[in-house]
Parts: structure tokens; sequence; C-alpha cells
């Protein structure tokens, strides 16, 4: 792969594969690294505990965060468990008990985004995967408590926006962000999924293309060669964004956090002709 | 997102325009004064067929009240997308001067049944009723004026998700939308939200499910994923009633299923209960 010495000029298609990297730190990789202290919570009250979006309580930098993130695993089983990072209604129903617990106790809340999407599945839909992530947006949006976004690797479609309105958005140097797989997208308007590397070229899912376009607020530089090759060097780099971002959000007035966080949000593909 | 799902079923030709009228539901066929005369409703199996965004207008908004809104606000082409089959920009023009229309819905203040609202329709013949960056903005610019103007708001969907011809901005929209309405109903005012054949993907996953009450009409197909897609992830075959109409009401998403005679009243009788 290309990205042995640098990641600076990598294709889109080159950062896909990064981004997906099995090796890349994941969740509880980041949380290892970036916290001193983490305490799971399970299970969203209403149906089950999704081992795929994982939250707790968390120390940062001495600091108490609410800690949100997609679960992928390491190996098949971990990955079975998991369900390759691809959550249900309750995951994204229980991210939003989390959040509203610390909330009320006006702790900062930190999402790490890494998922392929939402899960597709018969159960999924039984229980409202549509209404899940529909409830998470608008939930997240009106949050009185400042809420940081990571994108550390896959930001597939609705499954990853549904733990990604926040305050900041962070975006590590290799990870996508997309409205639809580069794979689903050559399918349908190149009737052709090989034609995969071309659908991500033309979506713009890099880091740099959504910063340019405005959905992302910060790039967090990755370890040469890309984050896998170094987890410690790359969660220190997350760790320090997210400490600038959480800075940056301490004290501000909760009623003028959500009519900030409005007018960012209202800002995505603001019409001017 | 789901809605290529949608352009791959075999419904080539309109139920009006065939020699038989075919329902698309239950594949029953019917002469086509008949079906014309039941007003696009299968007569057997009683699935409410696709309308423009203007006849849905005609039928919900008292007459002679509707007021279009935002007309110039439009698609924007951020990403310069271009697919195998050419640019996104000559293929939504094509659409604009086919249809009429400026974005996939059609936004305006309006009375229902006398009561003063804010009503969206969706068009699906608009690029698949896809959620633009356009759309997502008329939207959001339709709370802000509803909470303005102490109006209720009322949005037909029908959609097959997010348009990834705008990329990210596209999925942006699902956020600006839902956060909008999340506002709204802050503000004290009510969202009633139709879901019409077919309400899918990202627009089913924000502002068509947040409805303070949730609508919809017989047989419509309702969903986040697209049904081949959830079959393979599962390796079976599922019901035929899988994410139908019937099938959200009984899982618990959907307030009532009405039929379209009675769907303005409805409506009407809801904001009436909805308002101070």
């Amino acid at each position: 792969m290309a990205s042995e010495k640098t990641t600076k000029n990598l294709s889109a298609w080159e950062r896909v594969k990064l981004a997906r990297d099995p090796n890349r730190p994941h969740f509880r990789d980041f949380i290892a690294l970036v916290a001193s202290d983490f305490e799971e919570l399970h299970g969203d009250r209403l149906v089950s505990d999704d081992k795929a979006l994982a939250g707790g309580f968390a120390t940062i930098d001495g600091r108490k965060v609410l800690v949100l993130g997609h679960n992928k695993g390491k190996n098949v089983e971990e990955n079975m468990a998991a369900n390759f990072g691809m959550a249900n209604p309750d995951g994204y129903r229980k991210a939003m008990r989390l959040a509203k617990l610390a909330e009320r106790f006006s702790i900062p809340v930190v999402t790490f985004v890494d998922t392929p999407g939402a899960y597709p599945g018969d159960t999924a839909e039984a229980r409202g995967q549509a209404e899940a992530i529909a409830k998470s947006l608008e939930f997240f949006s009106l949050l009185k408590t400042p809420v940081v976004v990571v994108i550390t690797g896959e930001g597939g479609s609705g499954g990853a926006l549904a733990i990604a309105v926040g305050d900041k958005v962070l975006m590590m140097e290799n990870a996508v962000y997309s409205v639809i797989s580069p794979e689903g997208c050559a399918g349908i308007l190149w009737r052709d999924g090989s034609k995969a590397p071309e659908a991500a070229e033309a979506l713009k899912i890099t880091a740099q293309d959504l910063k340019s376009l405005g959905a992302v607020d910060e790039i967090v530089k990755e370890p040469a060669g890309g984050a896998q090759k170094n987890h410690a060097a790359a969660a220190k780099a997350v760790k320090k964004a997210i400490i600038a971002a959480l800075d940056e959000l301490e004290g501000v007035d909760a009623e003028e956090l959500v009519a900030r966080r409005y007018e960012k949000i209202r800002s995505y593909g603001r019409f001017s002709k | 997102m789901s809605w290529f799902e949608k352009k791959k079923e075999k419904v080539a030709i309109a139920p009006e325009k065939a020699i038989w009228a075919v329902c698309p539901k239950c594949a029953s066929r019917f002469a086509p004064e008949e079906w014309k005369k039941a007003s696009s409703i299968c007569p057997k199996c009683g699935y409410a067929g696709r309308v423009s965004a203007r006849a849905r207008i005609a039928m919900t908004a008292d007459e002679g009240t509707f007021k279009e809104v935002f007309r110039e606000v439009s698609y924007s082409d951020h990403l310069k997308f271009r697919d195998a089959a050419g640019a996104y920009r000559d293929k939504i023009e094509a659409t604009i001067r086919k249809t009429g229309e400026t974005e996939s819905i059609v936004m305006g203040t309006c009375e229902i049944g006398g009561i003063r609202a804010m009503l969206g329709v969706m068009d699906f013949s608009f690029m698949g009723g896809s959620l633009g960056t356009g759309t997502g903005e008329r939207i959001a610019r339709a709370c802000e004026q509803a909470i303005e103007e102490r109006r209720p708001l009322v949005i037909f969907s029908a959609s097959g998700g997010a348009r990834m011809h705008e990329g990210i901005l596209s999925l942006m929209q699902m956020a600006k939308t839902s956060a909008a309405i999340g506002r709204l109903k802050e503000a004290g005012l009510a969202y009633i939200s139709v879901l019409t054949d077919p309400t899918t993907g990202g627009v089913s996953a924000s502002y068509a499910m947040l409805g303070d009450i949730n609508i919809t009409e017989p047989r419509a197909l309702i969903g986040f994923a697209g049904r081949r897609v959830i079959e393979n992830t599962i390796h079976q075959k599922l019901p035929d009633d899988f994410q139908s109409a019937e099938y959200l009401l009984e899982h618990g998403f959907i307030d009532r299923i009405v039929e379209r005679k009675d769907m303005k009243a409805f409506i009407a009788k809801m904001l009436r209960y909805l308002s101070r």
C-alpha cells in the first residue's frame, strides 16, 4: 500500500482502505489511551444492550466526560459480538439515555464514530431503526451539555450521523465520512460495484474534502503511515484535540450552547444563489 | 441508502396509462377508467397510489389558501458530482424542466379545515423524492417561519432517502431538518408527519419519523434499509408485509393508517387537538 511513507497524497479509495484497516485503533483502544478511567454502562432500559455502540463515564485530562462510541472488535469473535460496529436501534437509544444523564449533571459528551452504517436487519426495522436515528438527531441537537464528536474511522451514513451531531466535529486524517458507502454508490450510479474507487472520489468523503465543505471543523493529524501504525501517537493527537474542544466549550451557557449548535447545523449546505 | 431499490421495481408503466391498470402492490388488474375513478386507490387492496405534490396539496389545503414559499431555494451542486451517466447538474436540470418543480418538496402556507398551517409535500417524481440541500433548506426555513407565525407544520413525505449526488451535505440535511423540527416542537407547535408510499432511508430516519403524530396510508412502504439489503444481511426472505404501513402500525411507530378520503379531516382534527 502507498501508505508506508506518507499519507499526504492518498486517493479517496486508499483512505477508505486505511479507515477500514482492522489494525486501526477502535473505540476501546482510544478509551484505554485517552482516558485515565472508564466505567462502561449498559443497556437502553427498553430491549437490550447493544454491543455495537458502547458508552460510559470516563475521565480525560482530569475531567468527567460521558463517552459514546461504535465498537467494532479486534477479531472474528469480537467482530461478531459487536456486529461489526453496526448498531441496532437499541444502541442509539442507549446513547440517548446516557447522554440525557450526562446533561443532568452538566457533563460533556464525547463520541467516537466508526461504523459501516446502522444495522440493516429485520429486527432492527421491527424495533424502529429509522425512528431511533431520527430521534437521536433531534435529541443531540437540543442537548444542553457540550458534545464533541471524533470521526475516527468509517463514518457510515445515518448510523454514524446519529452520534455525530455536536458542537465540535473532529475528523482523523484518514477517516472517511459519507452519505453512502462507495460500493453502494457505485452499484447504483455506475451499475457496477467495482467502480467504488471512482464513487469514493466523486462523493468527496475524505477529511480534507469534508473540511472544505464545512461538514467537519478540524482534522486530527495521524502518525506517519496512518493510525494503525502507532496507536499511542494517534491517541495522543486525538486526546489533545478533544481537550482543546472541551476547553473551548467549557463555561458556555447551556442555552447559548444549543443556539450556537443550531446555527452550526443550520449552516450545512446553506443555500446561496 | 435505499432509493435505488425502488428504481428497479418493475412498475414501468403508470397504472392509468396502461391497457390494464395494474396495482403495484397486489397486482390486481382493472380497466383504466376504474383505476382513475378510484383516484389511484386500489379497489382490491386499498393501496394508496403515488400522487404528485400539487395533487396532494389540492387534496389537503383549503381551496385557494395555499401560498407557495421558498421556490427559489433549489439544489446546489457542491461536489460538481459526475457519475457513469454524466453530471448531476444536467440530470437535475432535466428533472426541473420535466416536473416544473425546483426541489423534491413543495412548501407553502395554507389553511387546513380552517386552521392556519405550514404545509410541505414531497414529490417522488423529483429525483426519487431524494433529500438534497435544497429540500433540507426549505424544511428548515419552513420550521423557522412556522415558529415566527405560530403555525403547526404538516409534511407529507415520499422519498427514497438522502440524495447521494450531494454527498455529505445531503446527509447533513438529516441533522438540519431534525434540529429545526426539534426547535419547532420546543416552541410549542405541533408537527404532523404523513409518511406516504414510499418513505425510506435518510428521510424516514429524520423528519418523517419525528411527527408528534405519525400517519400513513394503507399499504405504504416505510422503512430504513432496503428489502434486498436486509435479505442479503440476514440470508432470509422477508415476509410480504415487511415494512408496510400495517407492519409499522403493529410495531408501534405509526399513530394511524388513514384512508386518503379521510386524510384532510383527520389532519384538521389533530391540529385542533394540538392547538392552544
